[in-house]
């Protein structure tokens, strides 16, 4: 549909949302910009003053900041895959008619709405435990060495926490994306000879296509600051293997008390989530773009 | 190439039974249309043929092997769909190369017959875009040749035009039938549409409520009704329907005691018709005829001039309210009065329960029953 151009000038009603937005965004991106150049550690008031870049150099000499830049990276990616593939699968079966398919569907959904410290919790005593944990249980019945989760394999254990928590939001998209799914398209594809597996990769999933774009992209944003269940299984440990770049900040702020360098490594992460945002809109956008 | 049978087809849908047991056979190279009101069962019927709804009892016969449980795509059939249902993410080469593609047709082999089908349909210049960036007309034709490319030997089309506009409907019309003529092939075709049912079939299948009421070729149908049902659903406007009363029962036919006195001799043969049953005489408009001397009389209500003809509606009495056809430069206005005389040859009288009672002679245009 044409977009009609309109005589009234718009500008000046627009202006106050705006306004309010810019400001909004603004007074702290300038203070943490502000805070980035200076020394300030509120554990020693007597050293003040502008820094240049030192913060910046210091923090780029780090080696913990790379790694938890990767470990960023690796943490996104993973969950993004699990949680793709798994609400891809979810939302072929769901498009089923089965038994219980609404109690299937409720349990799916359910993690959506537990909160990120509460789940991370319920995984951390009651699942992952290596004493009282279910897996733990699970693999003594069936005569396997118990998994100390957060210490052999942390890092996957908090893609596991993470992942459980994203999937139904994948799934809630994509079932819904199959529910627009054209059903005379899927008899037109039977009547062409589609079934099974050619039916889903050569009608379905590029129905989904879309869709899946969009999960990323808003899975990203949430997923680039994973913070609660860091914190509450493994505090960023053993060691750096689950330290992201959110749990860095936090080290350096409210840890080391470092407001200078945590602000320029605030800073570093919104380089860093500007050039995934980038990079996500070069590959999906013209996804989103009508057909 | 390929004759198609149903033999005592029933399709439900849990208790509830929508194909009531349908006959039918469909010959080599016949374009056979199923008309019928909204929900008689069309669609239902043509997906069974088709494969996409399984058959509840009964068996459907292609070339002689029954299919009733083999899979769509190996039943030798392509359907056209009334949303076209191309897939908006493949070009249109690729859909029409899709189940060729599936069949594992090499490349090379797919390309020159889908430029083939391309050129039959004048979509040549479209061939990469995508559905989205075509009009109606083009969709349509693509969703024509996805079905041709495949070379079935049955063509099975739901509606395929509802959702063009009048000018391109009439268009493909036609472009369908000298379809039909070039690839000789059966095809079966459900429509609303009075003027694609008339123009395009061989034979014409009426349906109501899951059943047959009435096989024939077109003229067949129209002139030779076998009950009131068929007589008002083909033809437009409407057959009008008077109630009448037998005055007579003779050789030449019925005498009908018409509204106001009159009567007509309609030449249909009555053995079970006695002087005195209620019947209903079956009128087409072009078959009443403003008359001065015409048996009834009314007033105009509705004037519906079509510039080479005009229907007259016209109210004999409140009940009784009938659709004349007239001249296209007929000068009658709402509120005349005027009188109408009856074509008596070419009226149908059906009985208390709604059969035709069979004509004396046959219209000559519906000479050999099907
Ligand atoms: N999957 C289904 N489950 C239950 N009833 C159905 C189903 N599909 C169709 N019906 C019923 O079967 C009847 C016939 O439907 P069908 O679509 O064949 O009608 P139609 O003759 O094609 O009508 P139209 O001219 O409006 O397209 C309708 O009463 C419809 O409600
Ligand atoms: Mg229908």
């Amino acid at each position: 549909m044409a977009t009609r151009s309109r005589d009234m000038r718009t500008g000046p009603l627009l202006a106050p949302a705006v306004g309010l937005l810019l400001f909004w965004m603004i007074v702290p991106l300038a203070l943490t910009l502000w805070f980035s150049f200076q020394r300030y550690n509120l554990q020693n008031p007597l050293v003040t003053g502008f820094a240049g870049i030192t913060n910046y150099k210091l923090l780029l000499s780090n080696a913990r900041l790379w790694v938890s830049i990767l470990n960023t990276l690796v943490l996104v990616g993973s969950v993004l895959v699990i949680t793709v593939i798994s609400g891809v699968f979810f939302a072929v079966i769901f498009d089923q008619d089965f038994w219980g398919r609404n109690v299937a569907r409720l349990l799916v959904t359910a993690p959506f709405f537990i909160m990120p410290t509460v789940s991370a919790l319920i995984w951390k005593n009651l699942l992952m435990h290596p004493v009282n944990g279910f897996f733990s249980y699970v693999s003594r019945w069936l005569g396997l060495p118990v998994v100390d989760w957060f210490v052999q394999v942390p890092m996957f254990s908090i893609i596991m926490i993470v992942s459980w928590q994203w999937v139904p939001f994948a799934t809630l998209i994509l079932v819904t994306a199959m529910q627009s799914l054209d059903r005379e398209q899927l008899e037109a594809a039977r009547m062409d000879g589609a079934k099974g597996f050619s039916m889903f990769w050569n009608i379905t999933l590029p129905h989904l296509q879309r869709s899946i774009s969009v999960v990323v992209m808003i899975e990203c944003i949430f997923l680039l600051s994973v913070f609660a269940e860091i914190l509450v299984t493994t505090s960023g440990g053993p060691g750096l293997a689950t330290t992201n770049l959110s749990y860095f900040i936090y080290m350096r702020a409210l840890l080391q008390w470092d407001v200078g360098g945590a602000s320029a490594a605030g800073v570093i992460a919104i380089v860093l989530a500007n050039i995934v945002a980038a990079f996500l809109i070069r590959t999906f956008a013209k996804n989103l773009e009508r057909e | 190439m390929a004759t198609l049978s149903l033999r005592n087809v029933t399709k439900s849908f849990g208790a509830l039974e929508i194909i009531k047991g349908i006959d039918l056979e469909i010959e080599d190279h016949e374009f056979c249309v199923f008309v019928g009101p909204s929900g008689c069962g069309k669609s239902t019927l043509l997906r069974m043929i088709a494969g996409l709804e399984d058959i509840t009892s009964g068996d459907l016969l292609i070339a002689g092997q029954k299919v009733n449980d083999l899979p769509p795509d190996e039943r030798g059939l392509a359907m056209v769909f009334q949303s076209y249902a191309l897939y908006p993410h493949m070009t249109v080469r690729d859909n029409m190369g899709f189940a060729l593609k599936l069949a594992k047709v090499p490349q090379a082999e797919r390309d020159v017959r889908v430029e083939r089908v391309a050129d039959l349909l004048e979509l040549r210049p479209y061939l990469e875009r995508k559905p989205g960036a075509l009009s109606g007309g083009q969709r349509q034709r693509v969703a024509i040749g996805r079905a041709i490319i495949r070379e079935p030997s049955i063509f099975l089309f739901d509606e395929p035009l509802s959702n063009l506009d009048a000018a391109l409907r009439v268009q493909t019309r036609i472009e369908l039938a000298r379809l039909h003529e070039r690839l000789g092939s059966t095809m079966i075709y459900v429509t609303h549409d009075q003027v694609e049912a008339m123009t395009l079939a061989n034979k014409i299948v009426v349906l109501r409520d899951g059943r047959i009421e009435q096989v024939g070729t077109p003229m067949e149908l129209y002139h030779h009704p076998v009950n009131r049902f068929v007589g008002s659903f083909i033809g437009s406007p409407k057959m009008n329907f008077i109630k009448g009363r037998v005055h007579s029962v003779s050789d030449a036919g019925v005498e009908v005691l018409l509204p106001g006195g009159g009567t007509v001799t309609v030449p249909v043969s009555a053995p079970a018709i006695a002087a005195g049953d209620d019947i209903d005489l079956g009128v087409r408009p072009e078959h009443l005829d403003v008359d001065d001397a015409g048996p009834l009389a009314g007033t105009v209500i509705v004037v519906e001039r079509l510039g080479n003809e005009t229907f007259l509606h016209v109210e004999i009495s409140p009940d009784l309210i009938l659709i004349a056809g007239a001249d296209g430069a007929c000068p009658l206005q709402v509120h005349d009065r005027v009188r109408l005389s009856v074509l008596a040859a070419a009226c149908h009288v059906f009985a208390g329960d709604g059969a035709a009672l069979p004509a004396l002679a046959r219209h000559p245009l519906a000479t050999n029953p099907i």
